[in-house]
């Protein structure tokens, strides 16, 4: 037996959480740190990781929802009462307004007394996959990747020990990237923002200090040796990546440094329980082999694909990670498969299929010019589109879900599940609101005017945005008029769907069949069905939605899809001036009771009389509520026949157009 | 009414466009077609230009026409999504179309729903993807045509080629804020121009640099349209540039239906156009006419 000296030290472990208000997110922290967690991973609402504040229009509904809400320096000192930021280990899933949250912390800890540093943690950071997967991006790319390098500059110089960019292939993989896309396009995202960093005049041994700043965020599937292998690849590729193209010569600046979110795009509303096997087999390809293995982990709970976890789902999440740590014998030995021919092919292969899409991105003007034509994202589009149809057509099994269906009643879920997820307070939204605008009544208007008059100089003059964001961080500015300021300045940016380039892998007879059936319907009613594909609200998780419009694209419908981020006004214009035959609501942020109402609202003010329906991660208690409201179905993961809603689609639109 | 197919759909269809050219509503709308490569801007084009026509009070109707999908039928319109509107108001309409498969890449109901808009609106924005041969017939609805081009995508050999140079009245080289790359654009396009319209005498149109992110440009475009819609109105011959299209439209309808054989049975080209040219004058519509052309009764 291995000596027990010599076992190596367990990662980070953390959960991914916040929600309600700062307050109940600081509960959930202290508790989850003396159930033996080891760093915070926090969680933002939508109106923060966006910069609304929560009394802004677009905030409606989503105060508190996917995360906690930030809004001014009080809340990020509410967030971490009673914890000590000096030697807290702290991620925060921030982009598009990661330099005001750092900014935030940064004097909340100077307040505090605590020398920045001192601080260590991670800002995501990464602006890129918000424009190819999850939506909270902002400004446009120039303005945003300029932010992302101000970051890192500055924390390289003043907060040593922090992580300024965690460049994510996690969103990648929920997009449906395979594993070589994940790679590659990560990769890409490193090297625009290296890239730039040279041509801000970083070189040398600077350049060299950065880059060994930068890490990863990433994803692991159910696959396990593949995702093993995909990581060694990944590995491999980064130490290539730093020797050839920016020169580093120091071994220890080139290695692989990342942390993982385990995938919960696999995980089944069907069945949930089978998700706690799944995440255990998901966390071994990320910790067994030694020589490529996370510094951090954080584990989705069984019950993700239901709602928002409770802290108890929490709880057995960091268990599952106490166990292989503490319990099993992983960490008292060497790497596992170094020697393995298995393994070795297996990563050969990935790392050369990826590198090779790293110079195709590269010669198409790399991943900024990737994101704007929209190649990156049809690439994305059609991976995810031909593993929706191997999940549908039986090829690839999903056990509870297209095999094995049959399921004695879960003790887990009884009484309908509404008490296996946790909701949340109606009432934290009006409480935040509360709040801020007390503290807006309460600062120095003239000192927060001054504040955000530096700011927009140093938007339009090009110096560092760090110093002026702290600055107003300190001056009482609230998360809502930092963003507005760089709205003004910077402008606003709608990414491409990359719906329009990518194509529904032929399914056999079933794309026919439906074929036909919608050219019956079109006959009938004098015109193709159409069909509008709206996401209301500020949740940027597009992928549902974009694989409806594909597929009932390529089934023949004509399909008005906008994109996300549109108001329930905006979408009821749409209906109202396109003359749709059905609208398809997609919402994942669990802001469903409010939006949807609020659209058909604005529908019937309209006088437009068109079926709704709504797809999304939507609790079974709230589907008599939105039936009594006007919905017509509502479809939620465990409908993952999209050849299905379309069918049922049909049948609503030969009923209302006949 | 006018995008539904169905036999019985026709007669009323074509009753409303018969009572809306006998009103000449339309005559006062200003038509402009934008067309240009996907990606270049377009819509952000279009929607810079539907702020400035709002600020000075004229209502626009908009029909952005995509490409279906020849294999299904169906088709994403998405270029709704990149026009900003405000909800609220109710002087801007955009209704998106498929093409429909036609050739012509404008289906042929988008012809009737430009003259529904026409009656309706005082500008009509008519905007369409892809700038292949047989996707120009925006120039046969639009009484102005906008050629939208990005600098540095090698499209102005591809334009030349395809003779696409011949259609606009006007382009804008969008992306603007590209600097040096935009002008080596426009001075290439410059040159094309000035070579084919030396062939056929015409005069070069002018190319407008623009920015739609920046607005730097727009404002010179706007005044460029405007001046070239006052142009065909002051020299009267708006309404036979209108009707030359219509016909040339109609031709094409009709070649597309019934092949070169039905043209022969016509009596020829030019005996179609005049016969043609008769029924539209007349006051039939476009399907009419290609119909009461193919079968002569006198």
């Amino acid at each position: 037996m291995a000596s027990m000296a010599s076992k190596d030290p367990p990662w980070i472990m953390r959960t991914y959480s916040g929600h309600s208000t700062p307050a109940a997110s600081n509960a959930l922290y202290r508790a989850n740190l003396a159930r033996g967690q080891t760093g915070l991973s926090v969680a933002f609402d939508l109106p923060t990781q966006t910069g609304y504040d929560a009394d802004h229009p677009l905030s409606r509904g989503e105060v508190g929802r996917t995360g906690v809400p930030i809004g001014h320096l009080a809340d990020l000192e509410a967030l971490f009462e009673g914890i000590d930021l000096a030697r807290m280990n702290t991620s925060m899933t921030i982009n598009a307004t990661a330099a005001w949250l750092l900014s935030l912390y940064i004097a909340a800890a100077e307040k505090r007394g605590v020398d920045p540093r001192a601080l260590r943690g991670t800002t995501q950071n990464d602006i890129v996959k918000e424009y190819l997967s999850r939506g909270t991006y902002v400004f446009p790319p120039g303005p945003s990747l300029r932010l992302t390098v101000d970051t890192i500059l500055y924390t390289v110089e003043h907060v040593p020990d922090w992580n300024p960019i965690n460049i994510s292939s996690y969103h990648l993989q929920e997009a449906g990237a395979t594993p070589e896309q994940e790679i590659a396009y990560s990769l890409t995202t490193a090297i625009a923002v290296l890239d730039l960093l040279r041509e801000r005049g970083i070189e040398g041994e600077r350049l060299a200090k950065v880059f060994g700043r930068l890490s990863f965020f990433v994803n692991a599937g159910i696959r396990f040796v593949e995702e093993t292998c995909k990581l060694r690849a990944f590995s491999a590729l980064w130490d290539r990546l730093g020797k050839e193209r920016y020169a580093v010569t120091e071994p220890k600046l080139r290695r692989f440094r990342y942390g993982v979110q385990v995938n919960s795009l696999g995980l089944t509303e069907a069945q949930p329980e089978n998700n706690l096997v799944r995440i255990a087999l998901e966390m071994l390809g990320v910790t067994l082999s030694k020589n490529a293995r996370a510094r951090a982990i954080q584990l989705p709970a069984w019950n993700e694909a239901l709602g928002l976890p409770r802290p108890w789902d929490q709880q057995l999440s960091l268990r599952t990670q106490q166990i292989l740590a503490l319990e099993s014998d992983l960490l008292e030995y060497g790497d596992l498969f170094d020697g393995s021919p298995v393994v070795a092919a297996r990563t050969r292969e990935i790392e050369e299929a990826a590198w090779a899409e790293v110079q195709l991105v590269l010669e198409r003007g790399g991943a900024v010019a990737g994101v704007e034509s929209g190649y990156i994202k049809q690439q994305l589009v059609a991976a995810n589109a031909a593993r929706l149809a191997a999940i549908e057509s039986g090829q690839q099994p999903v056990v509870g879900v297209n095999c094995h269906t049959e399921s004695a009643p879960s003790p887990l879920t009884a009484g309908g599940g509404a008490d296996a997820i946790l909701q949340v307070d109606p009432a934290a939204e009006a409480e935040q609101i509360e709040r801020l605008v007390a503290w807006r009544a309460a600062r120095d208007a003239s000192a927060v005017a001054r504040a955000l008059d530096t700011l927009r100089e140093a938007a339009s003059s090009g110096v560092s945005l760090m110093p002026a964001s702290i600055d107003a961080a300190r001056a009482s500015v609230t998360t809502g008029e930092w963003g507005g300021v760089l709205r003004e300045v910077f402008g606003e940016y709608r990414a491409p769907t990359g719906v329009g380039g990518a194509r529904t892998p032929e399914l056999g007879e079933s794309l026919t069949v439906l074929r036909t059936r919608v050219a019956e319907v079109a006959k009938r009613i004098g015109r193709r069905p159409k069909l509008l594909v709206g996401k209301p609200g500020l949740d940027g998780h597009s992928n549902g939605a974009e694989q409806i419009a594909l597929r009932a694209r390529d089934a023949g419908f004509e399909v008005v899809y906008e994109g996300i981020r549109v108001t329930p006004r905006e979408i009821a214009r749409a209906a109202a001036d396109e003359s749709v035959h059905v609208v398809g609501l997609s919402i994942l942020s669990g802001a469903h009771l409010e939006l949807t109402r609020e659209v058909l609202a604005e529908l019937r003010a309209r006088g437009v009389q068109v079926p709704v329906v709504l797809g999304g991660i939507i609790p079974e208690a709230d589907r008599p509520l939105l039936t009594a409201a006007g919905v017509r179905a509502v479809y939620t993961p465990k409908d993952f026949r999209v050849g299905q809603i379309l069918n049922e689609l049909l049948d609503i639109v030969d009923e209302v157009g006949a | 009414m006018v995008e539904d197919r169905r036999p019985e759909a026709e007669g009323p269809a074509a009753l409303l466009l018969r009572a809306l050219n006998k009103s000449g509503r339309s005559a006062a709308c200003q038509r402009i077609g934008v067309t240009g490569p996907p990606g270049v801007g377009k819509s952000s084009l279009v929607s810079a230009l539907i702020r400035r026509f709002r600020a000075s009070d004229k209502s626009v109707g908009v029909l952005a026409v995509d490409p279906s999908s020849p294999r299904s039928g169906g088709a994403l319109l998405g270029d709704r999504a990149r026009i900003e509107l405000d909800p609220d108001d109710t002087e801007v309409f955009v209704r998106s179309m498929a093409s429909g498969g036609q050739l012509g890449g404008l289906a042929r109901a988008a012809g009737a729903a430009v003259e529904v808009l026409s009656s309706t609106f005082d500008v009509v924005l008519i905007e369409t993807v892809g700038v292949g041969q047989s996707e120009t017939d925006v120039e046969h609805v639009a009484d102005s045509v906008l050629l939208v081009v990005q600098p540095a995508s090698g499209d102005v050999l591809q334009f030349i080629k395809a003779g696409i140079l011949e259609i606009p009245d006007l382009l804008a080289v969008n992306k603007a804020d590209l600097g040096a790359v935009a002008e080596r654009a426009r001075a290439e396009l410059e040159s094309a121009l000035r070579v084919s319209a030396t062939v056929d005498g015409r005069v070069p149109p002018r190319v407008i640099l623009t920015s739609a992110t920046t607005g730097a440009g727009v404002d010179e475009l706007l005044s460029a349209l405007n001046e070239h819609s006052a142009e065909l109105r002051a020299s009267g011959t708006l309404s036979a540039r209108r009707h030359d299209k219509s016909v040339a439209w109609a031709v094409r309808l009709f070649v597309e239906q019934y092949g070169e054989r039905g043209v022969e049975v016509a009596g020829g080209r030019p005996a179609l156009r005049a016969s043609l040219g008769k029924a539209l004058a007349g006051g039939a519509t476009l399907l009419e006419a290609v119909s009461a052309a193919a079968a002569p009764t006198d």
